[in-house]
């Protein structure tokens, strides 16, 4: 039982920067963009938030800047595709390959350094509580964050009417247009929200889960954020189940290693990502196609015609 | 008007030492090809602090280059065959994956030389080099199996190839041999350096049980999870101790500096031949990090006897009676392992539990 | 204020001069970024840009690399056409070199002239069926071929190491995870002497004219254009969708397969982890940048590989760390990408009428 604690709370660790990451590429593409530089921006995002935390030794401030850079590599992703009209695909591996460049560079005077690791958070009674208390309620504050995140996207997108406008510009950003609504402005205000929270995502590692800097080390969590967001069917509470899910499977499988189980740790290392494969196709089966779809302007680029 | 004189004779004296010191004395260039980054604060960072050690024991008389991150793919010929074109004297290619790049490029340029670590072709110009780690691992696996409680050690790593099953086997029989109820847990992480997936996997070790990590990956992760846990570990390839005050007992340290810089002089002596180096803590290519103080003395004694003991060839950390995982005899009693055999070890020895991933 | 209007048709000649462009406005972001990073600027964008263009060598090393890029970038263009997102060409690149190496291998010193097409076909087969799995997926299951393509290729991806680890280990190589050398007839010829560029480029050059003709002339390319164009209007004629996703990923599956095969029979030789360097990623920037045309692909392939084989040469003669080619090609892709603009728009000076508020 001890174990299975133990086990659940590695999974939430590793899953957290995939929840970040996933949930604000979904409010992107949910506007219409699709944003393939979650990679750049979750690494430039790792090496703000390491670099600041390590200088002024406050969290807070580290996490900000994460936020913050993620935010701006956003910005000129938003600028190029948004009012440049570049191509989005080609514009969002641009980017990444810009970000793991220049986080690299930026990062250059920071490996060997080290931070103590951001202070797992006890609540008085509830962490008490057996087996729930600790799986759910004894870890550090970015985990409550990225829940909250999730739930306030899920609350955002369906009940306000600024969520209604960011999906129709989604789903029909000529019609959305017609009506008056500053088609550009909301997707711009998405990518920097996006941004952020992929910054935040791969601050996580950097300060969290492992408080040091080398280049790469988001090494390709990004991409993996993206196929979450895809088998979430761009619904909030399904990229949390998808990025548990993805975690899940990969700290189990290590555990399963270190049980002794006589099955080739290299086919162990393929199960998250068939198991995804396996369950978005059950999800995908049997439901009614509507329901399925991209957003209807996913990745088209916009262009105000009057 | 005898200001400006004076001024213009100075300038021409200077000018002229700078041609003629330029000119005195022949440079012999150096270059260097990483397959990680110098940041990676293991293999690769080693191997960039080697480097530097060329620069400084050598002075104006070397000159080096580097280049990181080159994969051991489609690229490696490429890189090696820039290095020899941009006109270096000797290359050292630092991974095993850049075996046969090398040698395809080494066929082109016959009057360069060639340095290949970890890897077992050789040819006129080209000599291979590695590091007797198992050596090293020895004395962490004594030091390991004194200091568990629960009697489990976790072991972190990459790829089953000879040189990782190699650290696996010595340093299970070493620590056996001082606590016969100690069990290895072992988990494959297949890479090199992810620290997210490394730290999982420490996390994972120690909800197991574990309470002193081994690692053979390249980042300090695991020394990190170890420091906030409150288990002990061992850093990999350098000193972690920054990451882990509390945790680390020693690292094992990779030391290439002696290795390079007598290589390097050889080609400035013209004396440089094509060998096969396997060197360990004796010649002083795997280096260990201090002890650190919660080793009680009479470990530390131990240890650093043992430690001693395999620098002047007293003690080969494979000295049998030892049998393969299958119950068969590898080495009878008092028998020490061919290098042969270590070389192209794939085999666990008997009592590691699970089976080596094929 | 300044508004885009769109050009009736895309203005010919600003479509070869806006390359030009990105390049200056690249070379002038980079004059500064090397001169704060206390290089010389002159010397770091000579390196990189114009230096490989001048030695035998380097033009080699930049067929070499641009080879796969042009055919994976091919393959990629139909389906991108047509909305089908194949993201996985890396996984179909990494079983394509297993199935073609896998023939070199179980033919290990059996000479022929048979051997090598026999190993490009199983590779063209091996791409194709790694491509099938996203294909039946979608077109049964309605899974998003995004993130089927995408999870292939990290299995892909291990399957090659778990093999090459185990059965397909040179027995001769002390347990090393590298399989055996390629003999002779298993090996790519080579195009021109002393180099590595080989007869894979023959074949890139031939899949360009043979995806122009095809685009501009056979009734695939018309329905590919279509179904792009307009999914809804495809849809009704859903077969038509579903023959299109299956022939889309067949042909960028097969290609990428193909591709994957050149690379282990050419320059690296043999089957090793480190196959796969991220070509299937970088194509589909070549085939976005060459704006998903047969020749602008081939062009843009021979960009893309030039910043690499420069930005190599500017770590080896500057000292300069890797991460600089990566935010160089960045910036590049970047200045390539948003410059296109004005060869699809153009640039209006215009007044807002007073009556034109947002309503």
């Amino acid at each position: 039982m001890d174990l299975l604690v133990l086990i659940l709370q590695g999974v939430i660790v590793a899953a957290t920067p995939l929840v970040f990451a996933s949930i604000g590429e979904l409010v992107v593409e949910r506007s219409g963009v699709l944003n393939l530089g979650v990679e750049g921006m979750m690494i430039l995002g790792a090496i703000a938030g390491f670099a600041v935390t390590l200088s002024t030794e406050s969290y807070f401030l580290g996490i900000a800047a994460a936020a913050l850079a993620g935010a701006v590599a956003a910005l000129l992703f938003a600028f190029l595709t948004q009012v440049l009209l570049s191509n989005q695909v080609a514009t969002g591996l641009a980017l990444t390959i810009f970000g793991l460049g220049l986080s690299a560079l930026i990062g250059q005077g920071y490996s060997g350094e080290s931070t103590t690791p951001l202070a797992k958070v006890h609540i008085p009674l509830i962490s008490d509580i057996p087996f729930i208390g600790p799986v759910l309620f004894e870890h550090d504050p970015l985990v409550y964050l990225s829940v909250i995140v999730v739930a306030g996207v899920y609350w955002f997108l369906s009940k306000t009417r600024a969520g209604l406008i960011l999906r129709a510009v989604g789903e029909n950003h000529d019609a959305a247009h017609a009506i008056g609504y500053g088609v550009i402005k909301v997707r711009f205000a998405a990518l920097m929200f996006g941004g952020a929270c992929a910054g935040v995502g791969g601050a996580y590692l950097s300060i969290v889960q492992t408080p040091l800097w080398v280049e790469d080390m988001t090494a390709g969590r990004g991409w993996i954020a993206l196929a979450i967001v895809v088998f979430s069917a761009w619904r909030p509470g399904r990229a949390l189940m998808g990025a548990y899910l993805f975690g899940g499977v990969t700290v189990i499988q290590l555990h399963v290693q270190g049980l002794g189980v006589d099955i080739d740790a290299q086919y162990l290392s393929m199960l998250p990502y068939l198991v995804t494969v396996l369950v978005l196709v059950v999800i995908s089966h049997d439901k009614t196609r509507a329901n399925l779809n991209a957003p209807a302007c996913l990745g088209r680029p916009f262009f105000a015609s009057s | 008007m005898k200001m400006t004189l004076r001024k213009l004779s100075v300038a021409l004296a200077l000018g002229l030492a700078m041609v003629m010191s330029g000119g005195a004395q022949a440079q012999t260039k150096v270059g260097f090809v990483y397959v990680g980054p110098v940041g990676d604060h293991g293999w690769s960072y080693e191997h960039n602090q080697s480097r530097l050690a060329v620069e400084k024991e050598f002075g104006d008389k070397v000159k080096t280059t580097y280049v990181e991150n080159v994969s051991e793919g489609p690229d490696a010929a490429r890189v090696i065959q820039q290095l020899a074109r941009a006109g270096n004297d000797i290359i050292f290619t630092t991974s095993f994956g850049f075996m046969n790049p090398t040698l395809q490029v080494a066929k082109r340029f016959p009057k360069v030389k060639f340095e290949h670590a970890t890897g077992f072709k050789r040819a006129a110009n080209v000599a291979t080099y590695s590091a007797r780690f198992y050596e090293g691992r020895h004395v962490i696996g004594l030091i390991a199996g004194k200091m568990t409680k629960t009697n489990t050690v976790g072991y972190i790593a990459s790829f089953p190839i000879p040189e990782v099953v190699r650290g696996i086997n010595a340093a299970y029989l070493a620590a056996k041999s001082v606590n016969p109820a100690v069990k290895f847990k072992v988990v494959w992480v297949s890479t090199w350096f992810d620290p997210g997936k490394e730290a999982d996997a420490a996390k994972a070790l120690i909800d197991q049980g574990a309470d002193v990590l081994m690692q053979h990956t390249d980042s300090p992760a695991a020394m990190q999870i170890a420091e906030k846990l409150g288990i002990y570990a061992f850093g990999q390839a350098s000193d972690m101790r920054k990451f882990g005050p509390n945790a680390q007992l020693t690292a094992i340290i990779d030391d290439w500096a002696p290795y390079y810089i007598r290589r390097v002089k050889a080609v400035m002596d013209g004396t440089w031949k094509s060998t096969d180096t396997w060197d360990g803590i004796g010649p002083g290519m795997v280096g260990m990090a201090p002890f650190s103080d919660k080793i009680p003395a009479d470990v530390k004694a131990m240890a650093t006897k043992a430690h001693d003991d395999i620098a002047a060839g007293k003690l080969h950390p494979f000295t049998g009676p030892i049998n393969k995982q299958d119950g068969s005899v590898w080495l009878k009693a008092g028998q020490t392992a061919p290098d042969g055999d270590l070389a192209g070890m794939n085999f666990y020895v008997e009592g590691i539990e699970g089976s080596l991933p094929k | 204020m300044i508004r885009l209007e769109p050009r009736k048709e895309v203005s010919k000649h600003l479509l070869y001069l806006t390359p030009v462009m990105a390049v200056a406005v690249t070379i002038a972001l980079g004059l500064v970024m090397f001169a704060a990073l206390g290089k010389d600027p002159f010397r770091a964008i000579a390196i990189i840009f114009y230096e490989p263009l001048t030695d035998l060598f380097t033009i080699s090393e930049m067929i070499v690399k641009a080879t796969p890029l042009i055919l994976i970038g091919i393959g990629l263009s139909f389906g991108f056409r047509a909305g089908v997102w194949n993201i996985g060409a890396e996984g179909q690149f990494t079983f394509g070199a297993l199935s073609g190496g896998a023939v070199a291998l179980a033919l290990y010193q059996v000479e022929g002239f048979w051997v090598l097409p026999l190993m490009c076909l199983a590779g063209i087969l091996g791409g194709m069926a790694w491509a099938a799995i996203p294909a039946f997926l979608r077109t049964r299951f309605n899974a998003n071929e995004i993130l089927v393509t995408l999870m292939l290729t990290y299995v892909a991806v291990l399957l090659l190491s778990v093999l090459v680890h185990g059965p397909l280990k040179d027995p001769e190589g002390l347990n090393f995870p590298e399989s055996r050398l390629f003999h002779e007839a298993a090996t790519m010829p080579i195009l021109i002497a002393e180099t590595r560029a080989h007869v894979g480029f023959i074949v890139a050059l031939v899949a360009v004219a043979v995806a122009w003709v095809v685009l501009s002339r056979h009734i695939f390319g018309y329905q590919v254009k279509v179904m792009g164009q307009s999914p809804k209007a495809a849809a009704y004629g859903g077969f038509v969708e579903k023959r299109v996703v299956w022939i889309s990923l067949m042909i960028s599956g097969g290609l990428a397969g193909l591709a994957g095969t050149f690379e282990a029979a050419g320059p690296v030789g043999q089957l090793v982890p480190a196959l796969p360097v991220g070509y299937g990623f970088t194509a589909i920037i070549v085939a976005f940048l060459g704006r998903l045309n047969p020749i602008g692909i081939l062009l843009a392939g021979f960009v893309m590989a030039l910043t690499y084989i420069g930005g190599e040469g500017a770590q080896i003669s500057m000292n300069l760390p890797s991460a600089v080619t990566g935010v160089f090609q960045g910036m590049f892709l970047f200045t390539l990408l948003g410059i296109d603009v004005l060869a699809r728009y153009r640039v209006r000076m215009a007044r807002r009428l007073p009556a034109e508020k947002g309503s």
